[in-house]
């Protein structure tokens, strides 16, 4: 830090410094203790998923009660009830494929819009913008209308394709912004000494772009692994998701929290664990790559 | 960027980028090649998004316009405007309009505000700062209705939620939360979600600040305040508006918290929730597609307001084209 040149009357330093170290020290607590709060909704669910029903729902609460594994059991059916793997398979599926397959549209997109830019490029990416803020519900009927029409309804196909649509306006933005940071002479040097266009993808772009692209991925498999309303209303029993899943065991059964604990702690650690990991990347991401 | 209203035309249309075409033959043909290769690795994206969503969105406006209930196809019939006199008449989707506004506009207003304070506690040095940074941004990684679920049951719950719990410890009073203060309750939950969110931009926003000008603001005798007003605040201007944008985008859509935590129960139906019960249990497609039409307006009239924010984003980059 610079504050080391800045100069200040000697004689006030000893004092300002002792101030100001309270207050950061003060402010540091204060943040923590913030944390903790944002934080403990989630650790509650934790604890819980860990405990017996019975344990589970009391008031007071229990925080000492044992641990067990029953919701966890529970969750996975092994005591009988609806197995949660086809749901688990399904939305792993469906994430996967949409990804790739935005991947695939994205990527020349991105190309056209950064590295060789079509003329108006910016109208080009507004309008990307401009189908993610079709609200989803708008364009909801008329899908379900066809889709059941074709017997295309409870398919997994049907939730690939409009999660690709869904994610794809997000990774043209995000990826043009992390191609657009590619200097153009690094690529036009490459070309003079004769490279040609698939040796300049993988020998430049993607070592640039590559964490760029990765960060990409992972925004829309998120995406794709969260999404409700269409999962809802396009699925049934063969092509249901894990959300829906969720949704349906808790109305059906009645509640067991703990299990309803388990169910989500289960769902939502794809998600937890690849967030955590690529914290940085995500911000980047979903802030549409203007962040940086 | 002239005109960022033309781009968020719902029926998708762009400007035309075709160029005239008045040069000599040869050359021109070979401009044009170029032109298309060039153009050509957009088209994909292109076709599949107009395919997937413009073309449904201008099945809903025409399904609008006809009396449609599914359980009586027989008497389907055009029917203008009607559906639409009804959204603005009908008491219950006059309501969800107005509960989609409130829920929007708190989420956003309070998420932002708390996100700017939690950014500028971030950007300070000390122990542990990676740690509660990730504490913080957990709520947003949770799947949106594992998160509703949480909430609903693990901690509003009146018989055994922890916060009744923790008042029971204190000797406090047991309120039903989710039947008391429902609307606020969603809220609260989605407050706690999206917070994180803002905090991370707008901490990427702080940590992207000119050092070298804040500490010539300070030689000259600038206050932290003043630093923050006249610095600080100028600079987090785009992040501030980009964290309201897409919350905003995302917040008027939501489905999860609503669908899960009252079921739009007591005054909490939002426009998607309304939209996905009419059309979905009352069957009544028509009514459905015009309140579909009716958020898209809506969305219309914050996105053309907010877009032209994001095409600042763009004036730097921009010659690059």
């Amino acid at each position: 830090m610079t504050a080391v040149s800045t100069p200040v009357p000697i004689t006030s330093v000893p004092e300002a410094t002792r101030r100001a170290k309270r207050r950061g020290a003060a402010l540091g607590v204060l943040a923590w203790f913030i944390g903790i709060v944002f934080v403990l909704p989630v650790l509650w669910m934790l604890l819980t998923s860990f405990h017996s029903e019975a344990d589970a729902a009391t008031n007071p609460p229990s925080l000492a009660a044992p641990l067990t594994l029953d919701g966890y059991k529970d969750f996975f059916g092994v005591g009988g009830g609806a197995s949660p793997w086809p749901a688990l398979l399904n939305s792993v599926g469906t994430s996967l494929f949409s990804t790739c397959f935005v991947l695939v549209l994205a990527l020349p997109a991105a190309f056209a819009l950064s590295i060789r830019p079509v003329r108006k490029w910016t109208d080009v990416m507004f309008f990307f913008l401009s189908t993610k803020m079709l609200p989803v519900v708008a364009g909801l009927l008329p899908v379900f209308l066809f889709a059941r029409d074709i017997n295309f309804l409870d398919n997994v196909w049907l939730l690939v394709i409009l999660y690709t649509s869904m994610n794809l306006p997000i990774a043209v933005w995000m990826m043009q912004s992390f191609l657009a940071d590619i200097p153009v002479s690094i690529i036009e040097a490459a070309q003079m000494d004769g490279a040609r266009l698939p040796t300049i993808l993988w020998r430049v772009v993607a070592p640039i772009a590559g964490p760029g692209i990765a960060a990409t991925s992972l925004i829309c498999f998120i995406f794709s692994w969260n999404e409700m309303l269409f999962a809802q209303v396009l699925t049934g029993v063969v092509a249901q998701t894990a959300p829906a899943f969720l949704t349906t065991f808790v109305t059906s059964q009645g509640l067991f929290l703990a299990k309803v604990c388990a169910a989500s702690m289960v769902i939502s650690l794809p998600v937890l664990a690849a967030g955590f990991a690529a914290q940085d990347k995500l911000v980047q991401g979903l802030s549409l790559g203007a962040v940086k | 960027m002239s005109n960022p209203t033309t781009a968020v035309s719902v029926s998708g249309e762009r400007p035309p980028t075709a160029a005239p075409a008045s040069a000599p033959r040869p050359v021109a043909r070979r401009n044009r090649a170029r032109e298309w290769a060039t153009r050509a690795p957009l088209l994909p994206a292109l076709i599949f998004l107009i395919v997937v969503t413009q073309l449904p969105f201008v099945a809903t406006l025409v399904i609008s316009l006809f009396d449609w209930n599914s359980f009586r196809p027989d008497r389907r019939a055009f029917a203008g405007l009607d559906n639409y006199k009804t959204v603005l008449s009908d008491d219950a989707l006059r309501e969800s309009i107005v509960t989609t506004v409130l829920l929007t506009a708190s989420v956003v207003i309070v998420s932002v505000v708390l996100g700017l304070l939690l950014a500028l506690l971030l950007d300070r040095k000390f122990r542990g700062r990676g740690l509660v940074r990730t504490m913080l941004i957990a709520p947003f990684l949770l799947v949106p209705v594992a998160s509703a679920l949480l909430w609903k049951h693990a901690l509003y719950n009146p018989e055994y939620g922890l916060f009744n719990g923790v008042l029971n410890w204190l000797g406090g009073p047991q309120p039903e939360w989710l039947t008391d203060t429902p609307l606020i309750a969603v809220e609260a939950s989605l407050i706690w979600q999206w917070t994180p969110f803002m905090m991370l931009i707008l901490l990427a926003g702080l940590q992207s600040r000119p050092l070298d000008m804040i500490e010539a603001a300070r030689l000259d005798g600038a206050g932290n305040w003043q630093i923050f007003r006249f610095l600080t605040l100028p600079h987090l201007r785009r992040y501030l508006e980009l964290g309201t944008l897409l919350g905003s985008i995302y917040i008027v859509q939501n489905f999860d918290a609503v669908f899960t935590m009252t079921r739009g129960g007591l005054d909490t139906a939002n426009l998607p929730y309304t939209i996905y019960e009419t059309f979905y249990n009352a069957h009544e497609y028509g009514l459905a597609s015009a309140a579909g039409v009716v958020v898209v307006i809506g969305t219309i009239i914050i996105a053309t307001f907010a877009l032209r924010v994001v095409s600042s984003l763009f004036r730097e980059e921009a010659s690059r084209a």
